[in-house]
């Protein structure tokens, strides 16, 4: 097979079968859990590998698997420039903040929860930018928001760390489900999810109406995800998170889904003026507020959040400028601040793990401590600030570029180059202060260690980053040109403009521009402390928290307040308010209802016989309501309800309910009984009349609701569906007993669920009942002891000769289910009934010790049984579950039929038997275990 | 006949739902097996009432009646009894952990104050 045919989505899920691994590794050795996530990123990264040559080719490549094909669904994924720009930026930076990683984080912290996380976000990301599906795409952005929820509250002890992790899924969750609308929408539009129809709609798209919805809910999910203004507050906060995290979430990975998603649909939604305005006006904002709050963040961290933010706006901004060339700065910058930002994030965290503050007013004269770590911080901080000879510098002219173009012919000519360069001031005044208040400017104060180097392989990574940044820096053709070219042709599906990355391209007004922002730049630094006493002053300090909190306890409240009004820790009125809306949506039914209640169908003549037992079941349950105090008569009716019911079935020509109901009637007045030992006999008179009268009205409208409703069905002719199973039953599924032939086959996947339903409520009950231990009663309700003899030779003896009959008549209604009234559930019911009346005469030391199987194995193999059958289909490629049949001449029984629906069959009835048997044999056990202690005590 | 079938359902669900708005466990699993009676016997009936008529295939049978709800109305029986089983073995659960067996898992005494409570408020 050719790994070209399948390799995108195993590098994207890959990841995510490897953080089990991660947090497995864990177990044996701290360290083991990073060399796994290592070597996980690793083998995505060598599986990529194969494929990367293709965008340089000009081809895109897309592996697709048809998934919900009637939803025009698809599992599909697609490798061009873009998505391999983007996988590579992930993998490898990725690879780096793992070796990072395992140096930052101190013994305390769980490394294997860590990488188990982190795995699991890279898949996501990678989901995010190998999609071709949109809806697809769409889950995997989710994946993210949850996947970084769960890194950001790393540290769980913390309360900061929490409330930022809750803040930043709040915002980015909620942006994706605006994002998911969108994406519907443009779904809606172009007839198609997948990414290469909607590339290639762009006309069909800007010109329909529903445009500008789609348009403004895909931007309210790329700028929560991106932090652009007004939803940037969750950034900062999010910092909280361990700094690798940050690292890699807040510079390369996750605020960068949002910028390529911009980059992704640049082709089908850009070149309108309300792109221009709602992505430029956003990147403006965010750009120039970012830049000047981060100067007075006293934390190196905040610092490097809001020049995060300022560097995401400005990549924004350049997709608002719509300009062909304004794209491959954009995309330029998105590698330039990735390598940058995720050497600075690492920087701090060297400095936080050896001083033990990220504080700039105690952190001081780092140079003389940690030279190594000095001198890649201010090549890195240079490149933040767009110094010359460095990566930063070439993409930011370019911006600069673009700026003064784009603002051509406007009357706000002058305010996009003016507002960029304020911009860029604020940016290179506290990229001057990460490297001068660090680095230099005295001594440290205050500290409470003594900081050095951190160990050799922490600094690793910010070596490879900071030597990428110079590189690209000097010799950016050779570097960066070739993958920079092909993904600005995939994000613009056209070819690309053409463009230089020189260093020198003379004297022209974006190097003027560049030297106004570092004079004026380094003048607002070195004259921050005049600034930073206006501020203080001036601006308002305003806490997106605090806001952000208010509103989100509003809503708790207000939904308490709600959910109080009907839930007031009462299991009775919350019922009650269920049934409630039921008769009143029922109600609200008939009076919409126009046409007479009753049709025209016409009614079968009344017999007297039904017309007694009907007259009798009415009366029972009525003396059942009335009687409930008296728990042991109210059963007793009950059992005779169910008893006319399946006579009732009988009647109208359901054979097959009828034995159901016969059989299930017995197990379950047995159960009841068996329950009844430890309850209580007698329920309590109730003194709250008005709760009565209440629940006598609600019930009888119930009542009346439902009998409406049945008759108006039952006087109505229909067109049943059934004519395909009736005429179908024989030649398709091989049996004359429809009702078993739907069962087993037609809708055999239905009864299997239903089995597994009924298996899992045996094996929950199993688990309550363990350890379960009620004092049992010493005497009934009348004061009479119980029996001393609890088994009767009479019934033994009876019971012990009846049993082999009654196992005969399971299995002769077993075989015969498929064509006469019968099958496995009944044939599972009568042997239960068999089972336990042996339990019952003889006891359950008695019985166990001659019945030696264990009935979760029976359980098990009823369940493997009916599965293997569906898998033997799949393995002779037809679908699951199909059944085929023969027929055998058997000596003396002559012509027999063989389907493969007996096999299934027999797994229901397996099923039935151990979960029926089970479930009575631990009640009983139970009052076994109470009898014995009663005994016990007793002597 | 078929008004009387109606009316069986009818006060079937009317007397389980009763039952299901009762303080005690006890009382509440019985109401819901009444419950589940008269659902199933309800969805039965949505195939109507035929005398006669069982889906068994034969050539000299005079008509077929529909099967499909017989088959849904099966299931639902045995799924029903489990329900039961899980939740009767709850209210023994139930009563062993919290020494009652009120639905709230309220004590008589805390029970008789919360009504003197409800009267007080009343009043």
């Amino acid at each position: 097979m050719d790994l070209l045919s399948f390799n995108l989505p195993l590098v994207a899920l890959l990841p995510f079968i490897g953080a089990p691994l991660a947090a497995y590794a864990a177990n044996f050795n701290r360290v083991a859990s990073a060399w796994t996530a290592g070597f996980v990123t690793l083998v995505s990264l060598l599986l990529l590998l194969p494929a990367a040559s293709l965008p340089f080719e000009g081809q895109t490549l897309i592996q697709s698997w048809s998934w919900l094909p009637s939803l025009g669904l698809d599992f599909a994924f697609r490798l061009d420039g873009l998505a391999l720009l983007f996988s590579l930026l992930i993998l490898l930076i990725g690879l780096l903040v793992i070796l990072y990683a395992r140096y930052y984080l101190s013994a305390g912290d769980s490394m294997g929860r860590f990488f188990a996380y982190l795995l699991m976000f890279m898949g996501s990301m990678l989901g995010i930018v190998l999609s071709e599906n949109l809806i697809q795409l769409v889950v995997f952005w989710e994946l993210t928001s949850l996947t970084s929820f769960l890194l950001i509250s790393y540290w769980q002890n913390q309360q900061d760390a929490r409330d930022g992790a809750r803040m930043a899924l709040a915002i980015t969750g909620a942006g994706g489900l605006a994002m998911l609308a969108g994406v519907l929408i443009i779904g809606n539009i172009v007839g198609s999810f997948n990414l290469t129809e909607v590339l290639a709609s762009g006309d069909l798209i800007r010109e329909h109406d529903a445009y500008l919805p789609a348009l403004v809910l895909i931007l309210l999910g790329v700028f929560t995800k991106s932090a652009q203004f007004p939803f940037h507050f969750w950034l900062p906060h999010a910092m909280a998170a361990p700094t690798p995290v940050s690292a890699y979430l807040h510079s390369a990975t996750m605020v960068k889904a949002g910028i390529f998603m911009l980059a992704r649909l640049y082709p089908a939604l850009s070149g309108t003026e309300a792109w221009g305005w709602l992505v430029g006006s956003a990147g403006m904002i965010t750009m120039v507020l970012g830049a000047y709050t981060a100067l007075f963040k006293h934390d190196l961290k905040g610092l490097l959040a809001y020049s995060t933010i300022s560097h995401l706006g400005l990549i924004t901004l350049l997709f608002g400028f719509g300009t062909k060339l304004a794209a491959v700065a954009a995309i330029f910058h998105i590698i330039n601040h990735a390598t940058f930002k995720a050497s600075l994030f690492m920087v701090a965290g060297i400095i936080d793990h050896e001083c033990g503050s990220r504080d700039m007013r105690k952190v001081n004269g780092m140079l003389k401590y940690m030279p190594h770590t000095a001198v890649l911080a201010m090549i890195a901080a240079s490149a933040m600030a767009g110094v010359p000879l460095l990566n930063g510098f070439l993409s930011k002219e370019m911006f600069f570029e673009q700026a003064v173009t784009a603002s051509g012919g406007n009357m706000l000519a002058w305010a996009i180059p003016v507002l960029v360069t304020l911009g860029a001031i604020f940016s290179v005044a506290y990229s001057l202060r990460f490297i001068h208040d660090v680095f230099f400017n005295g001594e440290p104060v205050g500290l409470t260690k003594t900081p050095h180097e951190p160990p050799r392989f922490m600094k690793i990574p910010v070596d490879i980053l900071v030597m990428l940044c110079l590189g690209v820096g000097i010799a950016p053709m050779i570097l960066v040109a070739p993958i920079l070219s092909v993904a600005v042709a995939a994000s613009l599906q056209s070819a690309t403009p053409e463009f230089s990355l020189a260093i020198w391209h003379g004297v022209n007004l974006p190097l003027i521009m560049s030297f106004i922002a570092m004079g004026i730049g380094a003048i607002v630094y070195f004259n921050r402390e005049k600034l930073f006493r206006w501020h203080d002053k001036n601006l308002p300090r305003v806490d997106a928290r605090v806001l952000f909190n208010m509103v989100l306890h509003g809503v708790l409240v207000a939904t308490g307040k709600v959910s109080r009004l009907f839930d007031r820790g009462s299991l009775q009125n919350a019922t009650s308010w269920v049934l409630l809306t039921a008769v009143a949506a029922v109600a609200y039914g008939y009076l919409q209802f126009s046409s007479p209640l009753l049709g025209n169908r016409a009614l079968m003549p009344m017999d007297w016989l039904t017309f007694a037992l009907a007259t009798t079941i009415i009366l029972a349950s009525v003396l059942c309501a009335v009687l409930h105090h008296r728990r042991l008569v109210s059963l007793i009716i009950v059992g005779v309800v169910g008893l006319i019911v399946s006579l009732g079935f009988v009647k109208f020509s359901a054979p097959d309910l009828a034995l159901t109901q016969l059989s299930v009637e017995v197990v379950t007045i047995v159960l009841l009984l068996l329950a009844l030992f430890f309850l209580p006999q007698h329920t309590p008179q109730e003194r709250n009349s008005r709760r009565m009268t209440r629940d006598i009205v609600l019930s009888v409208s119930a009542g009346v609701s439902v009998m409406l409703l049945a008759m108006a069905v039952m006087t109505r002719d229909y067109a049943p569906i059934s004519d395909f199973f009736i005429q179908n039953s024989k030649p398709g599924g091989g049996g004359t007993n429809v009702v078993n032939v739907i069962l087993v086959d037609f809708r055999g996947f239905d009864t299997l669920g239903e089995i597994v339903v009924l298996a899992l409520a045996g094996l929950g009950i199993f688990a309550m009942l363990k350890d379960l231990r009620l004092p049992a009663p010493l005497h009934d309700i009348e004061g009479r002891e119980w029996n001393h003899d609890p088994h009767p030779p009479i019934m033994q003896t009876l019971t012990r000769l009846l049993f082999p009959l009654m196992l005969l008549v399971a299995v002769f209604i077993f075989l015969r289910g498929h064509n006469l009234p019968g099958g496995g559930f009944i044939a599972g019911l009568i042997a239960a009934v068999a089972l336990i009346s042996q339990y019952l005469a003889n006891g359950i030391a008695w019985t166990n010790a001659r019945l030696k199987v264990d009935m979760h194995i029976v359980i098990a193999c009823g369940l493997a049984a009916a599965f293997l059958t569906g898998l033997v289909a799949i393995l002779l490629s037809y679908p699951f579950l199909t059944s085929t049949f023969t027929y055998l001449k058997w000596p003396v029984v002559g012509k027999f039929e063989v389907a493969s629906a007996m096999a299934f069959d027999l797994g229901v009835f397996l099923v039935v038997v151990g979960a029926t048997v089970l479930i009575l044999v631990e009640l009983g056990k139970l009052s076994h275990a109470s009898h014995r202690m009663q005994q016990q005590e007793h002597y | 006949m078929e008004w009387l079938i109606a009316i069986v359902i009818g006060v079937m669900t009317a007397s389980g739902i009763y039952l299901v708005l009762r303080a005690r466990t006890f009382p509440v699993v019985l109401g819901l097996t009444l419950l589940s009676y008269a659902v199933n016997v309800f969805l039965f009936v949505m195939g109507r009432l035929q005398i006669g008529q069982a889906a068994i295939i034969d050539p000299s049978a005079p008509g077929y009646t529909d099967p499909l709800p017989q088959a849904l109305v099966l299931t639902a029986i045995v799924i029903a009894f489990g329900m039961t089983a899980f939740l009767i073995v709850l209210a023994l659960k139930a009563r062993s952990e919290l020494g009652n067996d009120h639905v709230d898992g309220m004590s008589y005494v805390a029970e008789e104050e919360a009504a003197k409570q409800h009267k007080a408020e009343q009043s």
